[in-house]
């Protein structure tokens, strides 16, 4: 039975296979590195794409296997991103500033580099004083320390409070996005020390690098295809010991678990706060390629999206929340980009940028009524995978707390 | 024979209505003792107050030699204190194989970092061999629980709670909706359990209590009517009133 | 009696025809012929000082007939006259005192008199005497209002006099309680004004604290000594809460009774400015890249007499303790600046209450909406269990519906009469076929319904805003719902809260009485404890979760129509109030109209209650409430009003 780590998962091969097959393909292809056939954005996009997987792998972990909808993962990956920005952004302008300053006739004392680069940074919202938050954007070793920290922080604390007092289900999913909400408007205020609706910005140009972005992009590229790989082998094998049984327990029968002897609340909470980070490091590394960050991003409908992704690709199954995202987020990105062609029916013309959203919607109901695999249930049909012949209807893996309630009455 | 858990002066009370009302119940090490009474005498709710699911308003529950209290504890906390419990339906993970059930409610350490870098031991694979001779499941360790007949399910779950090693064991109408040969493997399987340890079935079948023969503690509106061996208790004239008179 | 009347009427007219033959308006103009020539704002204030104490009636008319620009001056003798565009470039003149028309005259020969907005505002003050007493009442409230935006001491007798012989009652107490702020201002009598301070110290107009924190405002001074011609506020001690060592040094500063202090700019500029081969007194300037280094180099260059001095902690101190610090009232009379922060501190007490009071309104406004827009939620998600993403959506399609209906229907009332019933039946049969295509499939899976709905809702966004356009719609509300309630200057409510307030009353009642005394509502009760149960007993538990789910969601589609009343009407609509409507069913107890009710009310009141505290941010105040009301699950995880044991379904 105890067999090594990569006999027992054998899809975790052929995952990294392809993920290297195109990583290597794009940078061939790429302006950058290759022969110039996929434009740089494009680069961008896909490396964006990788972060989004990531983010979904770690959704599936939550959700699909521990069986927590949460509707907060978003604000978790936006927080990484405000938290490389923040030193993207202070070490770019710190550069800028020492520069025009250098130029003057008596050398700049360290005081008025930083006031400078407070007025450069926060006068778009009628301020230049340096909050709090901004203590350790001087230093890029602490701000990627707070890239885990802060999310991980906030995940504990809000896991704590959901878990301890049983709030499960769909109260836990309402719960998580009202937090994001909250989050959210928070951070839409001038005063929030994160500049308010404007967000941070210019975060492609990485400080001190000269390089044009045609090779920044695949070093991106390359940093999430890694991380992603990394990721990925790090969830399965979460979920193939002993620790994916328990959770799995959790997901399907909740009270079950807890009277085995295991403390329900805080295997979620691991989960949760593992689940947080891993979805911040994929926000630190989305928001440089995307060059914004700012609290639209972090909006409860984006967490939506990302389960939308999640089970469409097949919840319970990692390859299928990779499938998920990347199949979705750009297909959606083909669709509202316009690159669609428009559909003349003669009386009305279908704009696809007008009706992507609806498409979507309805292809989620149908998803949700009767492919409750998702995409990633195709490979069943291909492999043959045997599904356990249950007695009753198949109730999903969400469905523990049903279940749970019958066994008790 | 001394006593390992004691219930005493227990009540409870559901939005007025009182599900459990002044129980004491006592039970010693290595005893096997059959529940029995009508619909809504407290069975359940009594084996909810003893596995830390329902706080009761008042009373005391008292656990071991050392006589832990085992009111505030966390059923994670109960369950580890040496208490198994097992449900009305049977409840085992359907989506996992019957060696990963058995692997999850085997005794060890249950941190989650501990179960995060645990690594199957052979000394764990002899005991889940073991267990699954022992309920008959040798031969389908590899299948998935879901795809089990609800008989094999019982077994599971029973099997399950024998791997926790607890010393006290709740189990909840365990022969609802077997075959008489069924029936039969569960009786050998729980007298078996008792030899070693506490345990405590909740039954209504009269025939499948008789062939437990022991000791058997009579419910009715949330506290003990009667307590003896089934002809005591049959021939106890309450009993007979309020329960099988009926 | 209407001959009678007119008989008055006309004896009326002959006296005053006879006074005006009395005495002449043009000597008195000819007198300041030169001056009102001149048109100057500085010197013509004698010339109508003049006109306006004359008493003449026709001054009334000479002055708006020069305040209008119509005033011309014949310039082959001086005289004044009223100008009547005539044929061409020709004006036809009339004399004041006459009103006869006097000829007609080429403007090459006349003078066009133009006053400025300076004369003209005077004009309008003289002519106020005269509009306080003219027979018509408009123009008497007219003139109240005028003196009311921009009161001036000497209207205060004009207006006086002119109390006694009102003959409106209402007019008649404006003027008297004018006249009371006016010498609350104005009065040259100390004792007077602070009687009339006294007597107006329970009033809550605004007009009242207009007129009294006027007289509390101080300025802050610095000087050697306590000047005793003052009328001082407070003296100020250095280095205090009140006034910091900054700003009492700035004050000084600013006072010119010190030299500023050098700052780091200052320095900087003068370091810059006295560079030397790369040196500043011997100091490299490539190490002067801190501030101890600067000063250095600075004091030694203070110390050649290049640079004034720095000014050291040691003279800042010498110098706060050398003078005194003071606010002083720009009002001179003590006995009146006591009195009126005495009134104003009362006041204040009342506008306090008052305006609790009207928080509390708001408050139980907002509570209301929350309501309506809950109450579809507490029966779909309270009752049934069922989550629904797309609940905001119904309340967007009631609003749409609603401005379709005034499309055909141009009358507001009946189009929001007839709005109301259609918003039902569209949002209830688009409820009723989402339960019949979607949710019945999903009662066993909550999450999963919680997903596909959300499907449907971006969906319906989308729609709408394919069909409609992303601009707002307007859904107007009939005429007689604008306009608010005014209790005081402190407390009003507009008409359209107290509607919702009354339409939520209305529904709160509605769903009480299917709940307890329909057939439905028992079914819907059974059906939600025990679907297997209820269906044996011949209750076709399929129709009654169609019709539950159908109810709850027109219920939605009319709270639709009555937030679009004040909200704008666009795609996100709904999903503005989603979240708030969850947190409300949440919050006040699952399966429990009171709990939605309860949960309304608290999120409705913590609202306004911190938007009170922090009224500049209404963003901080929807952040907190989500953090206290997740922090509040902790405590209540079943919500306010909670269903106890088994019944609650642990």
């Amino acid at each position: 039975m105890d067999r090594s780590f990569v006999a027992k998962n054998p899809s975790v091969l052929v995952f990294l296979a392809i993920l290297s097959l195109f990583t290597l393909g794009v940078t061939i292809l790429s302006e950058g590195f290759g022969i110039g056939v996929i434009s740089t954005s494009f680069v961008k996009t896909l490396g964006k794409t990788l972060c989004l997987c990531l983010i979904a792998v770690a959704m599936d972990l939550v959700w699909g296997f521990t069986g927590i909808l949460s509707l907060g993962h978003f604000a978790f990956f936006g927080l990484g991103g405000y938290m490389i920005g923040m030193w993207l952004m202070y070490e770019r302008t710190r550069l800028i500033v020492v520069d025009s300053l250098g130029q003057a006739e008596i050398p700049p004392t360290s005081a008025e580099v930083v006031d400078a680069i407070g007025i450069q940074i926060f006068g778009v919202v009628g301020s230049s004083e340096f909050p709090l938050i901004w203590a350790f954007s001087h230093s890029l070793t602490l701000q990627l320390i707070l890239i885990v920290l802060v999310p991980g922080l906030l995940a504990l604390i809000f896991g704590w409070l959901a878990f301890r007092s049983r709030v499960t289900g769909v109260y836990l999913s309402i719960l998580t996005q009202a937090m994001t909400l909250a989050l959210a408007l928070y951070l839409f205020q001038n005063d929030s020390g994160l500049r308010g609706n404007n967000g941070l910005s210019g975060l492609q140009n990485l400080p001190g690098v000269t390089t044009s972005q045609d090779v920044v992009s695949i070093w991106f590229l390359w940093a999430s295809a890694l991380a992603l790989g990394l990721g990925y082998m790090l969830v399965v094998w979460l979920v193939s010991g002993k620790f994916g049984s328990v959770i799995r327990g959790i997901r399907d029968n909740e009270a079950r678990v807890r009277f085995l002897g295991y403390s329900v609340e805080v295997y979620k909470l691991a989960v949760f706060t593992l689940t947080a980070c891993i979805a911040a490091i994929a926000g630190a590394l989305y928001y440089p390629q995307a060059g914004i960050i700012n609290p639209e991003e972090m909006a409860p409908i984006a967490s939506i999206y990302l389960a939308v992704w999640v089970a469409i690709g097949g919840r319970g199954r990692l390859y299928g929340a990779v499938i998920g995202a990347a199949f979705v987020s750009l297909l959606s990105t083909w669709f509202t980009g316009g690159q669609a062609p428009d559909i003349p029916l003669g009386f009305y013309t279908i704009k696809w940028v007008d009706w992507w959203q609806v498409l979507l919607g309805v292809t989620f109901v149908l998803v949700t009524l009767f492919a409750p695999q998702g995409i990633g249930g195709l490979f069943d049909l291909w492999t043959d995978r045997r599904h356990p012949d249950r007695h009753g209807a198949n109730l999903g893996p969400d469905d523990g707390a049903l279940r749970e309630k019958e066994a008790i009455e | 024979m001394s006593t390992l858990l004691e219930v005493s002066g227990v009540s409870v009370t559901f939005d007025g209505f009182r599900a459990i009302n002044n129980l004491s119940f006592q039970i010693g090490e290595a005893e096997l003792r059959v529940v029995i009474g009508p619909n809504g005498a407290g069975k359940t709710t009594f084996m909810d107050i003893i596995t830390g699911k329902t706080r009761p308003d008042e009373g005391r529950v008292i656990w071991g030699e050392k006589s832990l209290s085992l009111l505030g504890l966390s059923e994670a906390k109960i369950a580890q204190a040496g208490i198994g419990r097992k449900f009305q339906k049977p409840t085992v993970f359907e989506d996992q194989t019957v060696h990963e059930n058995l692997l999850m409610a085997l005794q060890n350490k249950r941190g989650w970092l501990r179960v995060l870098f645990y690594r199957t031991s052979t000394d764990d694979l002899q005991k889940v061999e073991d267990l699954a001779v022992e309920i008959g499941l040798h031969h389908d360790l590899s299948r998935k629980a879901g795809e089990l007949s609800h008989g094999q399910k019982q077994w599971l779950e029973i099997g399950m709670l024998l791997a926790q090693e607890p010393r006290l064991l709740l189990v909840d109408e365990p022969a609802a909706g077997m075959t008489p040969q069924e029936r039969e493997h569960t009786t050998d399987l729980l007298l078996q359990a008792a030899r070693t340890r506490a345990v405590v079935v909740v039954e209504h079948d009269m025939e499948f209590v008789r062939r437990l023969n022991c000791k058997v503690t009579v419910l009715h509106e949330g506290s003990v009517l009667a307590e003896g061996s089934l002809d005591h208790v049959t021939s106890n004239q309450d009993v007979i009133d309020v329960y099988l008179g009926r | 009696m209407v001959r009678l009347f007119l008989a008055g009427l006309a004896i009326l007219c002959a006296c005053l025809t006879a006074n005006a033959q009395e005495a002449d308006l043009q000597p008195i103009l000819q007198e300041h012929q030169e001056i009102i020539a001149k048109s100057s704002r500085k010197t013509i204030k004698p010339a109508i000082d003049a006109i306006a104490s004359s008493g003449l009636p026709q001054a009334q008319v000479m002055l708006e007939t020069w305040a209008a620009k119509n005033m011309w001056m014949r310039k082959s003798d001086g005289l004044f006259f009223s100008g009547q565009k005539g044929e061409g470039r020709s004006y036809e003149l009339t004399d004041f005192d006459t009103g006869e028309v006097v000829g007609t005259f080429e403007k090459t020969e006349l003078k066009q008199l133009k006053p400025n907005s300076g004369i003209r505002a005077m004009i309008g003050t003289a002519l106020v005497q005269f509009q306080l007493t003219d027979p018509d009442r408009a123009r008497r409230q007219a003139a109240l209002q005028s003196i009311q935006r921009d009161p001036e001491g000497e209207l205060l007798d004009p207006l006086r006099a002119s109390i006694d012989d009102e003959p409106d009652a209402d007019l008649k107490a404006q003027k008297q309680r004018l006249e009371r702020l006016l010498t609350i201002g104005y009065d040259t009598d100390t004792g007077a004004r602070v009687a009339a301070i006294e007597e107006m110290s329970d009033d809550l107009g605004v007009d009242v604290r207009a007129a009294l924190n006027p007289l509390v405002v101080t300025n802050r001074q610095a000087a050697a000594t306590l000047p005793s011609d003052m009328n001082i506020a407070a003296v100020l001690q250095p280095d205090s809460d009140d006034l910091s060592r900054d700003a009492a040094y700035d004050l000084l500063v600013a006072s010119d009774l010190v030299a500023p202090r050098v700052s780091a700019d200052d320095i900087r500029a003068a370091l810059a400015a006295n560079i030397d081969r790369g040196r500043v007194e011997g100091v490299p300037v490539a190490q002067l890249s801190s501030a101890a280094a600067r000063a250095q180099a600075y004091e030694a260059l203070a110390e050649a007499g290049a640079v004034p001095a720095l000014i050291t902690e040691a003279d800042i101190d010498a110098a706060l303790a050398a003078h005194v610090f003071f606010d002083t009232y720009a009002e001179p009379s003590p006995d009146v600046t006591a009195a009126a922060a005495h009134a104003l501190e009362q006041i204040e007490l009342k506008v306090g209450l008052n305006q609790t009071l009207d928080l509390t309104l708001d408050a139980i406004s907002l509570a209301s909406i929350y309501f309506l827009a809950a109450i579809g939620l507490a029966i779909t998600f309270g009752v049934m269990g069922v989550i629904n993403m797309a609940h905001g959506e119904f309340i967007m399609m009631g609003a749409y519906t609603g401005y379709v209906v005034q499309q055909f229907i141009p009358n507001h009332t009946l189009s929001v009469i007839v709005a109301i019933p259609m918003a039902f039946a569209v949002t209830f049969a688009m409820g009723v076929a989402m339960e019949r295509l979607v949710i019945r499939w999903l009662y066993a899976r909550p999450l999963e319904t919680l997903l596909a709905t959300f499907g449907i809702s971006i969906a319906l966004q989308q729609l709408a805003k394919n069909i409609f356009g992303t601009q707002a719609r307007p859904l107007t509300a009939p005429g007689w719902l604008d306009g608010a309630w005014v209790l005081n200057d402190v407390v009003s409510i507009s008409y359209i809260r107290i509607a919702i307030f009354v339409l939520a009353m209305i529904f709160l009642g509605l769903f009480l009485y299917i709940m307890k005394r329909t057939r439905l509502g028992l079914e819907m009760r059974a059906v939600t404890q025990n679907p297997r149960m209820a269906g044996s007993m011949g209750i076709n538990p399929g129709r009654v979760n169609m019709l539950t789910f159908g109810l709850g969601s027109g219920i939605a589609g009319i709270a639709g129509v009555a937030i679009g009343l004040f909200a704008k009407v666009t795609s996100d609509l709904g999903s503005d109030y989603i979240v708030q409507s969850f947190m409300t069913v949440v919050v006040g107890g699952v399966g429990n109209i009171w709990g939605a009710l309860a949960g309304a009310g608290m999120i409705g009141f913590l609202q306004k209650g911190i938007e009170w505290m922090n009224p500049s941010n209404t963003l901080a105040a929807q952040t907190y409430i989500i953090i206290f009301i997740i922090i509040f699950i902790q405590f209540r995880p079943r919500g306010i009003i909670a269903l106890k044991g088994r019944a609650a379904g642990d």
